[in-house]
C-alpha cells in the first residue's frame, strides 16, 4: 500500500471546481514533484493532504488513515505530516529555536533542554545552527525558509509537502533552499512538493506529476516526461518554463 | 412636581444651539491651531518639534473638566479682569481641539512617505509648496477618518460645558430631570439627541476609513 | 496666586488621587472583560447577540460619558437597585471602556494573517494553543499603543464621577474650593496631579511595553 492515496478527489470553491477527479499515489521514500500552470489545481491538492480543506468527494488515505478535516485524531496526523509555505509563516513573536521547539514542547511534552538539543540539531540538518536565537525578521527569506523546514522537521513527520517553497524568495537565495530539500530527499524523507524549479524536479524527483485544469494530465519519472511528453499541454509547459 | 411636557422637550431641542455654538467654536479656533502644532510637531527644528509636542502632551494629559474649570477660574487670574463663560469655555474646548487634532494630523503627515517630501524637492518646490501641494492633501486624506472620530468626541465633550453652568444639552436634561423627577425620561432623551447627532458621524468616519484601507 | 492654603488639604488630595486610581484600574479590568467577552462573541456569537453587542458598542460610543453617569446614577435607584456613587461610576466607566476595549480586541485578532494560524494548526496544536501561543502575542503587540491611549483617556475620563460626588481627585477638588475659595489655584493642582499621573502611566506602559515585546518587526 502507498504512503499517500489520492483516488478520484473533487474539490471546489464556490462555483470553481479546483479538483476534477484526481488520483494519485505517493510510495515512501519518493518524491513526488507536481509542476504545472497556477490555477491548475496543484497547491489545493497539497491543501487537501494535509486536511487544510476539505475534499468534496473521492478519498485521501495516509498511512493507511482516511484524511479529513474532521478526522478523529487531526492532530496526531498533522504532526506526522509536514507542511512548508511559500511565505514561510514563522512566527514574528519566538526566536528561531521557540519557533521550532514551541510544537514539541507543547504536544510531546518533551523537556527544556531536550527542546534545546532538538533544535540544534534541526537547524544542523538546514546549516543554520548559529541562528539558533535569531529571530525571524533579522533572516534573510532563505534562512527563514530553511528555518520553517527545521520547524517541520522537529515533529519527525513521515511525509513532507513543500507548497512553491522557493517562489517568494530572491533568486540568489533559492539555491540554499534547494539544497536542503536535496539533502532531505538524500536521507530517504517522502516528499510532495509544488515547484516552478524545473531543475530541482528533473534531477531530485522520483516522479512529475503535471496538472492541467485540476485534473492529473500525465504523470511518470523525470526522464521521461521531459524528453517525451504525450500531451500538447505539456510540451507547451515544458518549453515555456525552460 | 409636574410631569415631563413638551416644554421640557422644547428646552432641550433649544439647548442644542450651545452645544453646536461650542464645537463650531472649537473648530473655528482649534483647527487653525491645530495645523499650527501639527506643523510644528513635523518640522526640521528641533526646538519646535519639542514645544509642539509638549504642548500636545500638556493638552493630552488633562482632563477636559480640569481645562474647563482651569480657563474659567483662571482666565480672570491670568488677565485679571472679567471675561464672559462663553470666553473662557471657548479658550478650554479650542485648546482642547488643538491638541488632539493636531496630534491626528501630525500622525497624518508622517504617514505620507518620505519619498513624496523627495520627489517634491526634485520638482524644485519650496518647502511650503511641497506641503501645500504634495504632503497636506495626502496627509488629509489619511487622517480625515480620525478627524471625525475626533468632532464625535469634541460632541460628547461639550456636554461638560453643563458642569460650569452652561445650559447646553446635558445641562438642559438636568434642568429638566430635577423639575419633572423623571431622571430615566429626560436622560434617555438627552442621550438620544447626543446618538443621534454622533451615530451619523461614527459611520461616515468608519467608511471613510474603509475605503481609505480599501485603497491601499 | 496663593497655593499655600491647599497645604492642609494634603490627605483629601491624597485620598481623591488613591479613588481616581481605583476607579481607573477597576474600569480598566472589568472593561478589559468586557471587550474579550464581547470580542469573542462577535466573532462566533449568534446573530441576535453580535446584533445586541454592535448595539451596545455604538450607545456607548455615541454618547457622553457625563450622561452615562447620570443615567446609572440616578436611573438604577427607580429599578430598585441603589448604587453609592462609586459603585455608580465604577459601573459606568467599566461599562464604558468594554465598549472601546471589544473595537480594540476585536482589531487586535484581525491584525493576525490567517496563514499564521494555519502554521500553528499544521504543526498539531489545539485551537487554545493556537490562540494562546500564535496569536495572542502578536495581537497584543499590535493594539498596545490604541489600548494605553484609551486607558489615558479612561483615567481622565473618572473625573467626570465628581458630578456624582464619587469622592475622586475632581470631586476632592471642587470639595477643597468651597473651603477655600481658592478656584483657580485647586484645579490649577488639580490639573498638575492628573498629569503627573497620565505621564507616570505612560512610563510604565512604555517599560512594560519594551519588556514584552522584545522580537523585532518590519517596518
Amino acid at each position: 500500500m502507498a504512503l499517500v492515496e489520492i483516488r478520484d478527489v473533487r474539490k471546489s470553491f464556490g462555483q470553481v471546481e479546483v479538483l476534477k477527479g484526481v488520483s494519485l499515489d505517493v510510495e515512501e521514500g519518493e518524491i513526488v514533484t507536481i509542476i504545472g500552470r497556477s490555477g491548475s489545481g496543484k497547491s489545493t491538492l497539497l491543501r487537501c493532504i494535509n486536511a487544510l480543506e476539505t475534499v468534496n468527494s473521492g478519498t485521501i488515505t495516509v498511512e493507511g488513515q482516511r484524511v479529513s478535516t474532521g478526522m478523529a485524531n487531526l492532530r496526531q496526523f498533522r504532526q506526522r505530516v509536514g507542511i512548508v509555505f511559500q511565505a514561510f509563516n514563522l512566527f514574528p513573536h519566538l526566536t528561531v529555536e521557540k519557533n521550532i521547539t514551541l510544537a514539541p514542547l507543547l504536544t510531546k511534552k518533551i523537556g527544556k533542554g531536550e527542546a534545546r538539543a532538538l533544535a540544534q540539531d534541526v537547524l544542523g540538518r538546514v546549516g543554520l545552527t548559529d541562528k539558533i536565537d535569531a529571530w525571524p525578521e533579522q533572516l534573510s527569506g532563505g534562512q527563514q525558509q530553511r528555518v520553517a523546514i527545521a520547524r517541520c522537521l522537529a515533529m519527525a513527520p513521515h511525509l513532507m509537502l513543500f507548497d512553491e517553497v522557493t517562489s517568494a524568495l530572491d533568486p540568489e537565495l533559492v539555491g540554499e533552499v534547494l539544497k536542503v530539500m536535496e539533502d532531505m530527499a538524500r536521507q530517504g524523507m517522502t516528499m510532495v512538493l509544488v515547484t516552478h524549479e524545473m531543475g530541482f524536479a528533473r534531477n531530485v524527483a522520483n516522479k512529475i506529476v503535471f496538472m492541467h485544469q485540476g485534473k492529473v494530465w500525465e504523470e511518470g519519472p523525470p526522464e521521461k516526461l521531459f524528453a517525451d511528453p504525450r500531451t500538447p499541454e505539456l510540451r507547451s509547459f515544458i518549453n515555456s518554463v525552460k | 412636581m409636574r410631569s415631563f411636557s413638551l416644554i421640557d422637550l422644547v428646552s432641550l431641542v433649544y439647548a442644542l444651539q450651545w452645544t453646536v455654538l461650542l464645537v463650531l467654536l472649537a473648530l473655528a479656533f482649534g483647527a487653525p491651531l491645530a495645523l499650527l502644532l501639527a506643523t510644528a510637531r513635523t518640522s526640521r527644528f528641533a526646538a519646535l518639534r519639542w514645544l509642539a509636542a509638549a504642548v500636545i502632551q500638556l493638552i493630552q494629559g488633562v482632563p477636559l473638566l480640569g481645562l474647563l474649570f482651569f480657563f474659567y477660574f483662571g482666565m480672570p487670574v491670568f488677565l485679571d479682569l472679567q471675561v464672559p463663560a462663553l470666553v473662557a469655555v471657548g479658550v478650554a474646548y479650542t485648546l482642547y481641539t488643538a491638541g488632539f487634532l493636531g496630534d491626528i494630523w501630525r500622525g497624518g503627515i508622517q504617514a505620507v512617505k518620505p519619498a513624496q517630501w523627495e520627489a517634491g524637492a526634485c520638482l524644485g518646490l519650496s518647502a511650503w509648496q511641497q506641503f501645500r501641494h504634495i504632503i497636506g492633501p495626502q496627509a488629509l486624506r489619511l487622517s480625515l477618518p480620525p478627524t471625525v472620530g475626533f468632532l464625535v468626541q469634541l460632541i460628547k465633550g461639550t456636554s461638560l460645558a453643563s458642569i460650569v453652568g452652561f445650559v447646553e444639552l446635558a445641562r438642559a436634561g438636568q434642568v429638566a430631570s430635577a423639575a419633572t423627577f423623571q431622571p430615566l425620561l429626560t436622560y434617555s432623551l438627552v442621550a438620544a439627541i447626543y446618538f443621534a447627532l454622533c451615530l451619523p458621524l461614527t459611520l461616515w468616519s468608519r467608511s471613510l476609513e474603509a475605503r481609505l484601507n480599501g485603497a491601499r | 496666586m496663593n497655593f499655600q492654603q491647599l497645604w492642609r488639604y494634603q490627605d483629601q488630595l491624597v485620598e481623591g488621587t488613591l479613588i481616581t486610581l481605583a476607579l481607573t484600574l477597576i474600569a480598566a479590568c472589568a472593561g478589559l472583560a468586557i471587550g474579550v467577552l464581547g470580542a469573542a462573541l462577535l466573532r462566533s456569537g449568534s446573530r441576535p447577540v453580535r446584533l445586541a453587542i454592535r448595539s451596545y458598542i455604538e450607545i456607548i460610543r455615541n454618547t457622553p460619558s457625563l450622561i452615562q453617569i447620570f443615567l446609572i446614577f440616578f436611573v438604577l435607584p427607580s429599578f430598585g437597585l441603589k448604587l453609592p456613587a462609586f459603585e455608580a461610576a465604577a459601573v459606568a466607566l467599566s461599562l464604558y471602556f468594554g465598549a472601546y476595549a471589544i473595537e480594540i480586541v476585536r482589531a487586535g485578532l484581525e491584525s493576525i494573517p490567517p496563514s499564521q494560524i494555519e502554521a500553528g494548526q499544521c504543526l498539531g496544536l489545539t485551537r487554545w494553543q493556537v490562540f494562546r501561543h500564535v496569536v495572542l502575542p502578536p495581537a497584543l503587540r499590535n493594539v498596545y499603543p490604541a489600548f494605553t491611549s484609551q486607558f489615558t483617556l479612561l483615567l481622565l475620563g473618572t473625573s467626570l464621577a465628581s458630578q456624582v460626588a464619587a469622592g475622586e481627585l475632581f470631586h476632592a477638588g471642587s470639595f477643597i474650593e468651597s473651603r477655600t475659595y481658592r478656584s483657580f489655584e485647586v484645579y490649577a493642582v488639580i490639573c498638575a496631579i492628573y498629569f503627573a499621573m497620565v505621564m507616570a502611566f505612560k512610563a510604565v506602559f512604555a517599560v512594560i511595553g519594551v519588556l514584552a515585546f522584545r522580537w523585532p518587526v518590519r517596518r
